[in-house]
């Protein structure tokens, strides 16, 4: 086919979301492009997730098909892409960056002797005359972007960081499913997964929360959470973490905001010393207003921040908790 | 068991961020350096593997300029039992495949049964590098892993999925894993490490030139537009916490 395939990301038959937005972005840069984009999904019984696609503008959709993919495993998606790859020959691979991606599409593009261009934050074409879009990627934890362009032969593989393009502006249209069943072995599935399951049960849901006081490892020591405590107690908010916090045992799981914890979007988000990693700004971005505090004026938090102070944590905390009691009285 | 762990020496996170002349990196003239986060995890992992089944060896690999010696002495001194420095200068000029190359040459001469990587570095953040690895070396993988538990035949680890969930994979050996940071509580050298790590060997080798050139190339770096117009508050912390106050009751109203 040429053009760019998108592969789209199911579990037991539900979507992960993020696969549309991989898909926008698809539809996008073929759009750009001036080829055509398809998409495939991958699994066993996916009848219905196929149709669902071919509802959607795309030329085709590859229905990939084998009873080795009703569980994931890297080796069978490894094994099966390859495949599609080599008959469809897409010159862009564009997946959406979930943790399932991550677990085989490096070893994906290995196969073909490319390199996957990970966690993409924007596609551009400014370059008039040249059809190589460039891909924008985050350095040192988003502190810096950094601007990368496919210089091989072969395709190039790109996934997408969640939040990137919006799942609402994937294109409805028609297109034509294709069967297309892998050779696949039970002796080429060297690892055995088990199946999903939670720690414990969650008591405190944060999702629901309209005020948010959330602190990272800037507060340093278990002994300080203490003022930040207070502040929340002051206002009247749920206490949240980034996960560093969390890790050490010094708040609950539970606490957690980001990608691999709760996703919140309370009226406001008070981040204090944390410095903004994409996993953590994932599960805080709908927030309605964020308010930062932290001592590196280049903190990414920032950037998501409606209003920010620099400075630090221990000197401003207490009087913020003080002015809040007094507003209150 | 034999661990190979894969260590990348990174900038700290608090390093300044001046964007060099060439305008690929930021300027490195006076970084400090340390070790990536999860890789830290990884050799803490090896420790304890080895540790729990009483037999084994840690040989810990990284791959760069001279200064990563440091931190390679570092991981010796927490009781990692080698080093293997792979001297190479140029690895910013080379793409994922050919520093995973440079790692899977000097790892396959050691045949370990088991390799650590973290899961992703703190610099470039690619996520990549470890199962690279294993797709060159021909052996399965895992990512993201949070707890190692060898068992007949193999090994049983604890995979992080998203939004709090985990799995269990069993997987034989040879294997790689990349591992998550959190998963266990890190320990700090001891003056009788540190002691012991000067007489630990440290053999360095040459990383063969890059075959061909890179899939990928960097063309430039630079500071990130801000996705929202931050209003800063400034001024004492008093005076701070009074304009706060002022936004919490009028603008988001919370109060
Ligand atoms: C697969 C994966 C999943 C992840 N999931 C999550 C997740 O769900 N949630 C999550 O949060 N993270 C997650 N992470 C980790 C994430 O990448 C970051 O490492 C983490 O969010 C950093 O936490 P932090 O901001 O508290 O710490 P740091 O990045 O260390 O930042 C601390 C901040 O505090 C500031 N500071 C220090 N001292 C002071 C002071 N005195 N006053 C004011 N400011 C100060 C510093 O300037 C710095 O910005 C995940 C990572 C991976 C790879
Ligand atoms: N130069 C290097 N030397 C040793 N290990 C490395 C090197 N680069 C990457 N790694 C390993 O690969 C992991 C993932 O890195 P990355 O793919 O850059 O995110 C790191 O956590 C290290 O364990």
């Amino acid at each position: 086919m040429s053009g760019v395939l998108v592969v789209m990301e199911q579990r037991n038959g539900a979507w992960n979301r993020m696969s549309f937005e991989a898909l926008a972005a698809g539809q996008q840069l073929a759009a750009k492009l001036g080829t055509e984009c398809s998409a495939a999904v991958l699994g066993s019984g996916i009848d219905s997730l196929a149709s669902e696609l071919a509802s959607k503008k795309l030329t085709k959709v590859y229905a990939v098909q084998h009873d080795l993919l009703k569980t994931y495993t890297a080796d069978g998606y490894v094994a099966a892409l390859e495949q599609l790859l080599k008959q469809t020959s897409a010159d862009y691979v564009l997946l959406p960056h979930t943790y399932q991606v991550r677990d085989f599409a490096p070893a994906l593009a290995t196969r073909f002797k490319q390199v996957l261009i990970s966690d993409v934050i924007a596609i551009r074409h400014d370059s008039e005359g040249t059809t190589s879009p460039v891909f924008v990627r985050q350095l040192l934890q988003g502190k810096l972007n950094a601007d990368y362009r496919h210089t091989a032969t072969g395709p190039c593989f790109v996934s997408v960081q969640a939040g990137t393009f919006r799942a609402e502006a994937v294109e409805d249209g028609a297109a034509a499913i294709e069967a297309f069943a892998p050779q696949l072995s039970a002796e080429q599935i060297r690892s055995k997964p088990g199946e999903p399951f939670r720690e414990s049960a969650q008591t405190v849901d944060l999702s629901a929360a309209p005020v948010i006081v959330s602190v990272g490892r800037g507060i340093g020591e278990q002994d300080n959470l203490g003022i930040v405590e207070e502040l929340s107690k002051a206002l009247g908010a749920e206490l949240a973490a980034s996960r560093p916090i969390c890790d050490n045992g010094w708040l609950p799981m539970e606490r957690q905001v980001g990608s691999s914890g709760q996703t919140v979007s309370p009226k406001l988000y008070l981040a204090i010393g944390i410095s903004g990693a994409i996993q953590h700004l994932v599960g805080m971005k709908a927030s309605k207003a964020v308010i930062a505090i932290n001592k590196d004026e280049n903190a990414p938090i920032f950037e998501v921040a409606d209003y920010g102070v620099v400075g630090d944590l221990f000197e401003i905390v207490p009087e913020l908790t003080k002015a809040v009691q007094a507003a209150k009285a | 068991m034999k661990i190979v762990v894969a260590i990348k020496q990174v900038p700290e996170r608090d390093a300044p961020i001046h964007i060099a002349s060439n305008g690929k990196w930021i300027e490195d003239g006076d970084l400090n350096y340390t070790i990536n986060e999860p890789d830290a995890y990884a050799l803490e992992e090896a420790l304890q593997l080895k540790e729990k089944t009483g037999t084994g060896e840690v040989v810990v690999v990284s791959a760069g300029p001279e200064r990563v010696q440091s931190t390679l002495r570092e991981a010796l001194a927490k009781g990692a039992d080698r080093a293997i420095h792979v001297e190479a200068v140029d690895l910013s000029s080379r793409d994922t495949l050919g520093v995973a190359q440079v790692l899977a040459d000097a790892i396959k001469a050691e045949s370990p049964d088991l390799i650590l990587t973290g899961l992703q570095s703190d610099d470039l953040g690619l996520g990549q590098t470890g199962v690279v690895l294993a797709e060159l070396l021909g052996i399965p993988h895992a990512t993201i892993i949070m707890q190692v538990e060898p068992v007949d035949g193999g090994l049983k680890v604890k995979r992080e999925l998203e939004d709090g969930w985990f799995q269990h994979v069993e997987m034989p050996l040879p294997a790689l894993l990349t591992i998550q940071s959190g998963g266990n509580k890190l320990r700090y050298a001891t003056l009788m490490g540190i002691k012991k790590a000067k007489t630990k060997e440290m053999k360095t080798v040459t990383a063969s030139p890059a075959a061909g050139t890179p899939a990928i190339a960097l063309e430039r770096v630079y500071l990130p537009e801000k996705q929202k117009k931050t209003e800063m508050l400034t001024g004492s912390p008093a005076e701070v916490a009074t304009k706060i106050v002022e936004k919490l009751k009028f603008e988001v109203r919370v109060l």
